[in-house]
């Protein structure tokens, strides 16, 4: 347990709320700043809550908990400038919240009725990746379009301790490095895949695979928003410069199912949740914010009413989102007319339309 | 179906000390549908191993286990998470016996939970049996019942040929009687569909998931005056055409039923084979109900692109009306 629980990562903020300071990552924040990390923090935990009751009433398929992962993402991701690009699998509703992808537009992927739900282009970050690993090599293969274009845009790719054993994520490894391609591997250990521990993927803190490929890696409380930001910052300014691709492990854990269709109770103990609720995200930066006289009366109510207003729009929103015409299906599978598409969407039009005249006879 | 599936690994497990169980999730969990249920528990974690998120080195590391002796019966967690395995399955798992003139034998099992139509997100509702179809040297299962479930992977786990084991998940949760009594080298034998139904006017081959659907619509149809001769093909690899060959002769049409799309499918080889073998006795063309050409859609979609009662109906209408 030692191995991957130690306490050897930059931490900025103890889970006690206290500040501390690291000669490496040095981070000069005012209490705008937190107040608005704190806001994101709270945001996502409460579309966490909402996204799990509408799964349980039946309105979405599946949802992917978030908790106890906020600060790894919303530090990473308010590190990010809007000319990067960020590959994720389907966990990173923190990256996506960063992004500027209203909360709602998530839900039509759990919802069913969508398999991607918003424009890459758009947001500058790729859809949802299910299958674990496959969009790391991507975000490799965008790095190196950067490097052709000559900007100083980085490739981010957010990825699991699970997925750090699939080949397509050590080839990304091999690849990123052999080129020196502006790529940041951000990797959240979260402790688990579905039911696995991290020990089964790696008997060494995975930080210490980035050496062996010749990548410079971090270790970081992924539970401390402060650390998470100081550390993309620094790495994504180091990768700006050339210093080629770097490894971040945000050391973290979740604290809910792996999905609302899992049941974690079959598999860890709760005395391992009552260690990591001690190291809980949100808490510490409140007590910080306390500490100094910024967590005032005003600022907490109005954080309150806003994460209400997300509440309420989550929940019409969603019951609102339909299934689109069934004949869309066949939309966007090519670029150019195929003939094998265009007999299926007949032989479905036709067929809906003697269903429905049947239906009115 | 599941526990079905649990029994036999376990009379597998009992029968032959070298089998061993190896996937994702499988041993501490029992699996994310628990056909694995408390087989760690019984068996210990050197018979049932949790593996790394890896699945080309599952089935890699199969190849080695079976050439050490062993029996190793893989889990790939969903069909859609086969393909990082796709090179080991027909590159290696499906030609090393031929490669070694038959001196090496492969008894690999993969199971692949398979199909849609339990509302799930993408990657989780695929049929990609034809890729396997396609590729010699591997054998492809997809048992329909859950007394099938149990007889087939016996079998498949005691051959030493590689076996695709396609569990349709939707049926996961269907009851039925299980002979566990039964003597499997006294079973219906690998690779031999079964006429579930008897019927003379229509023929309907299907497999997996579909043999219930077809069921149903043989029911309605019957309400309707029309005789559907149902054929669950049990094996896709190989095809018993015989079988089907011989009611395709009384019946004089074929509809063949699945969801994988049907470009390059499992029932385009069937309407080929047919057409070929019966092209004298056949009163209409073999028409095929199946995914259409586009990937998998939102699940809010998919009652439009699985194969239902009502368009098997539609198929069958279509081959009488010739
Ligand atoms: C290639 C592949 N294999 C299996 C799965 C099934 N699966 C979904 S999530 C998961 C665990 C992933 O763990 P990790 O990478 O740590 O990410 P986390 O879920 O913890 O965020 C598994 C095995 C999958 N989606 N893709
Ligand atoms: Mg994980």
């Amino acid at each position: 347990m030692h191995t991957h629980g130690g306490n050897d990562f930059v931490q900025l903020l103890t889970p006690e709320g206290e500040r501390r300071d690291h000669p490496d990552y040095p981070l000069d924040i005012t209490g705008d700043e937190v107040r608005a990390l704190y806001r994101d923090l709270v945001m996502m935990r409460r579309f966490d809550l909402e996204a799990t009751a509408l799964q349980r009433h039946g309105e979405l398929g599946l949802f992917t908990p978030i908790i106890g992962q906020e600060a790894a993402q919303i530090g990473a991701g308010r590190a990010m400038r809007p000319g990067d690009f960020a590959y994720t699998s389907y966990r990173e509703h923190g990256i996506a919240w960063c992004r500027g992808i209203e909360p709602l537009t998530l839900m039509g992927l759990f919802r069913g009725v969508t398999n991607g739900g918003w424009n890459p282009y758009e947001h500058n970050m790729s859809i949802y990746s299910i299958v674990i690993g496959d969009h790391v090599p991507h975000a490799v293969g965008y790095a190196m379009g950067i490097q052709r274009d000559g900007t100083d845009d980085v490739a981010l790719a957010f990825f699991g301790d699970g997925a750090t054993s699939q080949g397509d994520v050590h080839e990304s490894f091999v690849f990123a490095a052999a080129f020196h391609s502006p790529v940041l591997f951000f990797l959240q250990n979260n402790h688990f895949a579905i039911s696995v521990p991290v020990e089964t993927q790696s008997r060494q803190q995975l930080v210490k695979r980035a050496e062996g490929y010749g990548i410079p890696g971090i270790r970081v409380d992924g539970n401390d928003v402060l650390a998470s930001l100081a550390v993309t910052r620094a790495a994504l300014k180091r990768i700006r410069e050339g210093g080629g691709p770097m490894l971040i492990e945000a050391v973290t854990y979740r604290m809910g199912s792996h999905t609302t269709s899992d049941d974690p109770t079959r598999y860890r103990s709760n005395e391992h949740l009552e260690h990591w609720a001690t190291r809980d995200p949100l808490e510490r930066v409140l007590r910080l914010m306390e500490r100094e006289g910024w967590a005032d009366d005003a600022f907490m109510a109005s954080l309150d009413d806003e994460a209400n207003v997300m509440g309420a729009t989550l929940r019409d929103g969603t019951r609102a989102l339909t299934p689109p015409d069934p004949l869309t299906m066949f939309d966007h599978v090519y670029a150019e007319p195929h003939q094998q598409v265009t007999d299926d969407r007949a032989f479905l039009a036709r067929y809906l339309q003697a269903a429905q005249s049947g239906d009115e006879s | 179906m599941v526990a079905a599936l649990n029994a036999a690994l376990r009379a597998s497990l009992d029968r032959d000390s070298k089998v061993l169980l190896m996937g994702e999730d499988i041993a501490i969990l029992g699996g994310v549908f628990r056909v694995t249920d408390g087989l760690v528990k019984d068996y210990g974690e050197q018979r049932v191993v949790d593996t790394p998120l890896a699945e080309s080195t599952i089935i890699g590391a199969a190849v080695g286990l079976a050439m050490r002796g062993y029996r190793p019966v893989c889990e790939i967690q969903f069909d859609g998470f086969v393909f990082p395995a796709f090179d080991q399955i027909v590159t290696q798992v499906a030609k090393l016996r031929v490669r070694t003139d038959g001196q090496v034998a492969m008894p690999i099992v993969i199971r692949l939970p398979f199909g849609g139509g339990i509302g799930a997100v993408e990657h989780h509702s695929e049929s990609p049996e034809a890729y396997f179809v396609h590729t010699p040297g591997l054998r492809v299962m997809a048992p329909a019942t859950p007394a099938d479930a149990f007889v087939m992977l016996q079998q498949a786990i005691a051959s030493d040929d590689p076996v695709i084991f396609l569990e349709p998940k939707r049926r996961y949760w269907d009851r039925g009687e299980v002979d566990l009594a039964v003597d499997i080298a006294h079973a219906t034998p690998m690779g031999r569909a079964r006429v579930t139904r008897s019927g003379s006017d229509v023929t309907i081959a299907c497999y997996g998931p579909m043999l219930r659907t077809c069921l149903e619509a043989a029911d309605v149809a019957a309400g309707e005056g029309r005789s559907l001769e149902v054929i669950d093909l049990r094996s896709l690899s190989p095809i018993d055409f015989p079988t089907l060959v011989a009611s395709v002769e009384r019946t004089s049409r074929l509809v063949v039923v699945h969801e994988a799309q049907g470009m390059a499918s499992v029932g385009a080889e069937i309407a080929a084979v047919v057409a070929e073998r019966c092209f004298w006795s056949m009163e209409a063309p073999v028409i095929r109900v199946a995914g259409f050409h586009t990937p998998y859609p939102p699940n809010r979609l998919e009652q439009h692109y699985l194969p239902d009662v009502e368009r098997i109906l539609d198929a069958v209408d279509r081959s009488l009306a010739y």
